[in-house]
């Protein structure tokens, strides 16, 4: 086991300085998985170990736990505290690491942790956190302790399966213009997505995983996890986006990764911003608030965020909605060509909510000029937003992805634009529903913050933010986490992904993430009939 | 510039300690008394502040109910002897419509006159019964008049209540026919009589007064209408049955109401024969024959039917069909609407539904479906700290005392609670790219309903749905 055996091995907060910039070799960063432990004292899990005092600190069960619950540092002739996060619980006890039955003194007890089931909500349940967190320490899957495929909101992606063929040789999805079982090697299988489909002169982008990092803005979050996130979307080549917040300049290392999104705040969009970026995206709309502009209220507008905005510290900012300059598609051909001329080579991207005509926005997308529709569903994540609008405006993610998909085949052009979905993507078994149902690739946000320990509290709208460290700008809440340690349990995180992405295309008999894309086939509903 | 309509809304602190979601308690017996009690890192202060809090016995946003529950304590506490719990008393609060959540936003509403704000995405299922299995639309780019929450003045949630001409008959250049009479609410929300056994204390007198302040009617049972509140224009009498023709006359409101009877247009005749200008509605029982017998009341000159629904807002059933699953008011009305467009009479006739209103979303979402209003009762008595624990149905003591409340109090939580439903009504309405509320009903262009999506996408990939609705686990 690689893991470690203190929660040490990265700095947690407080040794990133401003000054980084001159530090040689700070922006390479590589895709390598290292232990990157929970920064709490107490990490929640699905059990409790407790050891009782007739504990002889034999260390017999720290021989057979394979999950390295139990630790014994070297030198020490104590038994550390159990990391019981890591625990898998009383399945354990089928086999012969079950360090309950093991330990000779019957010191050891195992109780379901009553946290557990008091985080979440049905769409990340407690399951989907804490498997979540453990990707982001270890860089693997989450244990089979947890239902890290699915959540319990009742219906869209958590009602859809994969139909894996039963015989990884022959089977009738294998015939399907599949790769044999038996030529189709795990190393060979492509996470690659290009991202410029249309027959121009601008850069043809691809990226390494299908994914890219969604927009969060400097204001809305921490600037450390903000540069954590660049600096993952660097090591996997792939790209996060500046939200509407402006460009810190702490991003221009990592700009050939980084998205200057235009919103309708107009926050910081300088020439300079547009020029230096390879993809620009212009935000019509936020899945969770669909229809409203963004929200920063008074508490987080510091003295630095209102600089980068160049608005008055303290006041809260509501953002226009729509872009006034935008009233037909004719106008939102000129707002792109705007851009277009600005930067010659930069990919453009329009990101828009999923109203029930979701399906000719997309085609006024293409129409103007855009390389990639970014289709944000209504659950959406967001830094502040009215509940009424967060539950009740504008369309799941999982019913838009398919009408526009279906469209823009019918309209000729699906292969010329590059689709998008976000906005309730929250793990690989999302990912490549989305994908099966006509998305290309998707966008995560909420997903990366949970890796850095957000439990989803809904507190990051004021105040002083989140007590966490992630959403705010609380000068003393900044220190809560590290630059090292967001990218680490990031690049994690990414990795774990990647690979149960490779897995699921493994069992399809698919060579590449491209091959999935409206693989309606080989996904079924629980709750249809399901003729095939 | 003219003036626009507002409710003015100010803090109300709780008389009573409310059921707060999250605390923390020790769950396991070893403290060290390390003496750097990761309590006193809470960033909410809410540790701090317990002592002054329990002191004054009742405070503002105590703590329990003030809890983030964002567990920094429970993970920095040097011996792992904290537990964030979910409060017993929180899961028992209310029932399966109104639930824990809504009660505990309502609350927040009252109390605090704020909407409701959060980070993070939507956590709930992803669909559920009733007004949960339809969203609202949005439009991308084509916006009458938003930008951001600027301009919202000039999004209007006036409504009209009354019978309206189809068209104008000019003969010789004059009309034919008076107008009928018509009467405006800034808000489209009016208050349903006060269930039976919260009406004690003030609490009547406190939704009549709560309506006068922000300008829309309560509809209060005849008999215990004062000879004062007679005079006002805010309190709508529900006539007692077989109400002589005069009986509407001793009110000063623009509007009487009676219940549904066989003979109801007559006796509509005769009440407007004494007040012509008085507007009479009829409150008619949601039933699965409610569209057919709305469509009769309406040929035969109804001018406001108001449709009463069960508090979960489901449909009686009927005597033919006593097993028959119940409609909940979404459909009921979309059933109701339907038949009047198509008899082409919708334009006549207001139509009000009540029961089954417990979320600002809700007010929207009915009228997309086809009311030009709503009347509600428990959100105003959840606003006036209600926690729906059947205590008074069965003679018990209230735990929060209402009868001991301040009317001046009950007041103020409603026209906060009201304040932010005004607002949230505007949010969605500023969404939608609708500028006055007149335009939502039956715009059902402007929503999507659950059934429909799952149809025109799933349904095109899967085949047939194995059951009706949303499987939440």
């Amino acid at each position: 086991m690689s893991l470690s055996t203190t929660q040490s091995t990265l700095p947690s907060g407080g040794e990133f300085q401003d000054d980084f910039l001159d530090r040689p070799g700070l922006a390479d960063v590589a895709r390598e998985v290292r232990p990157a432990p929970p920064r709490y004292r107490n990490e929640i899990g699905k059990y409790s170990i407790r050891r009782a005092s007739n504990c002889a600190s034999c260390g017999r069960c720290v021989e057979v736990c394979p999950y390295g619950v139990h630790v014994r540092p070297e030198g020490y002739r104590h038994v550390m505290r159990p990391f019981d996060y890591r625990c898998i619980g009383p399945d354990c006890a089928k086999t012969e690491h079950y360090c309950i039955e093991a330990c000779p003194r019957q010191a050891l007890s195992l109780d379901e942790n009553p946290v557990f089931e008091t985080l979440g909500d049905y769409r990340w349940t407690p399951d989907l956190l804490v498997g979540t967190w453990a990707m982001a320490e270890t860089g693997r899957p989450a244990g089979p302790h947890l239902e890290s495929e699915v959540g319990a909101s009742g219906g869209g992606f958590d009602r859809l399966r994969f139909r894996f063929p039963e015989s990884p040789v022959a089977g009738e999805i294998a015939q399907k213009g599949t790769v044999p079982f038996s030529a189709l090697r795990r190393e060979d299988i492509s996470t690659r997505l290009l991202l410029n489909r249309r027959d121009d002169s601008r850069e043809k982008i691809a990226i390494d995983v299908p994914w890219y990092g969604g927009g969060m803005s400097f204001g809305s979050t921490n600037i450390r996890a903000l540069l954590g996130k660049a600096r993952v979307a660097k090591a996997f080549n792939t790209f996060t986006c500046t939200g509407e917040g402006g460009y810190p300049e702490r991003f221009v290392p990592y700009k050939d990764h980084v998205i200057t999104q235009v919103a309708t705040g107009l926050f910081g969009v300088r020439e300079e911003t547009i020029q230096r970026a390879r993809i620009v995206e212009f935000k019509y709309a936020q899945g969770a608030k669909p229809g409203l502009g963004g929200h920063l209220l008074g508490d987080k507008n510091t003295p630095s965020v209102a600089a980068m905005r160049e608005t008055v510290m303290g006041v809260s900012l509501f953002s226009p909605f729509p872009f006034h300059s935008v009233y037909s598609v004719e106008d939102h051909k000129k707002h792109l060509d705007w851009i277009a001329h600005v930067n010659p080579s930069a990919l453009l991207s329009a990101k828009v909510s999923t109203p029930v005509d979701v399906d000719m926005v997309a085609v006024g997308v293409y129409y103007a000029g855009g390389h990639i529709v970014h289709l944000d569903g209504s659950y959406g994540g967001t830094g502040a937003a009215p509940n009424i609008a967060k539950k009740n405006i504008a369309m799941p993610i999982e019913y838009a992805i398919g009408r526009v998909h279906q469209f823009l085949e019918a309209e000729g052009i699906r292969d010329q634009v590059t689709v998008i979905a976000s906005g309730g993507v929250r793990s690989p078994w999302d990912l490549a529903k989305a994908i099966a149902l006509g998305a290309d690739g998707c966008v995560i946000g909420t997903a990366e913050l949970v890796a850095l320990g957000c439990i989803r509290c809904g507190a990051c709208e004021s105040g002083r933010g989140c007590a966490r460290g992630i959403a705010t700008t609380d000068d003393e809440l900044l220190e809560l986490v590290s630059v090292e340690w967001c990218t680490q349990r990031l690049v994690n995180m990414y990795s774990a992904w990647r690979g149960m992405l490779v897995d699921i295309l493994y069992r399809l008999g698919l060579d590449s993430v491209t091959a999935l894309r409206g693989r309606t086939d080989l996904l079924y509903h629980l709750d249809y009939e399901d003729p095939k | 510039m003219p003036a626009k309509y507002a409710i003015h809304t100010k803090p109300a602190a709780p008389r009573v300690r409310p059921v707060g979601k999250l605390g923390i308690v020790d769950w396991r017996e070893d403290c060290s008394s390390c003496h750097n009690c990761v309590k006193r890192g809470c960033i909410y202060g809410l540790y701090r502040d317990e002592a002054d809090t329990l002191r004054d016995e009742i405070g503002y946003l105590d703590y329990i109910y003030q809890c983030k529950g964002c567990l920094s304590c429970v993970q920095n506490c040097t011996k792992n002897i904290l537990t964030r719990v979910v409060n017993p008393e929180y899961r028992r609060l209310g029932d399966s419509y109104y639930t824990p959540d809504t009660i505990l936003s309502t609350w927040f509403q009252a109390e605090s006159g704020r909407i409701p704000v959060s980070g993070s995405g939507y956590g709930g299922p992803f669909s559920g019964p009733g007004f949960d299995s339809m969203w609202t639309d949005m439009s991308e780019i084509v916006r009458p008049t938003r930008d951001g929450i600027h301009g919202r003045e000039y999004i209007s949630t006036s409504v009209d209540i009354g019978r309206k001409l189809l068209h104008l008959t000019p003969v010789d250049g004059r009309l034919t026919v008076a107008p009928p009479p018509l009467t405006e609410v800034p808000f489209p929300v009016i208050f349903e009589v006060v269930p039976d056994r919260w009406r004690r204390g003030h609490v009547t007198a406190a939704v009549a007064a709560g309506a006068a302040e922000i300008g829309t009617l309560a509809i209060v049972p005849e008999s215990e209408i004062t000879a004062d509140a007679a005079a006002t224009r805010h309190i709508v009498p529900l006539l007692a049955s077989g109400p002589s023709a005069a009986a509407g006359s001793r009110f000063s409101s623009p509007l009487v109401m009676v219940e549904d009877s066989p003979d109801v247009m007559a006796l509509q005749a005769s009440l407007k024969k004494t007040r012509p200008e008085q507007i009479v509605a009829i409150r008619v029982q949601a039933t699965p024959a409610a569209a057919g017998r709305v469509v009769e009341l309406v040929d035969a000159g109804a001018e406001v039917l108001h449709l009463v629904f069960d508090t979960h807002g489901l449909e009686a059933t009927s005597a033919e069909a006593e097993s028959a699953p119940r409609r909940h008011v979404r459909d009921v009305l979309r059933d109701v609407h339907g038949a009047l467009v198509r008899h082409g009479t919708r334009d006549a006739v207001t139509l009000v539904a009540s029961g089954g209103i417990a979320l600002a979303e809700h007010v929207a979402k009915a009228i997309i479906c086809g009311a030009d209003l709503v009347a509600i009762d428990i959100p105003l008595l959840l606003a006036m700290e209600c926690r729906l624990c059947g205590e008074c149905a069965r003679d018990e003591v209230c735990p929060i005392a209402l009868e001991e409340m301040d009317e001046d109090f009950g007041i103020r939580r409603i026209v906060n609670l009201m304040g932010t439903w005004h607002q949230q009504l505007i949010e969605v309405l500023g969404a939608m790219g609708i500028r006055e509320v007149r335009r939502l009903r039956g715009e059902t262009g402007r929503s999507m309903f659950f059934e429909d999506l799952e149809r025109e996408t799933f349904g095109r990939l899967f085949g047939k749905r194995k059951n009706p609705g949303p499987q939440v686990t």
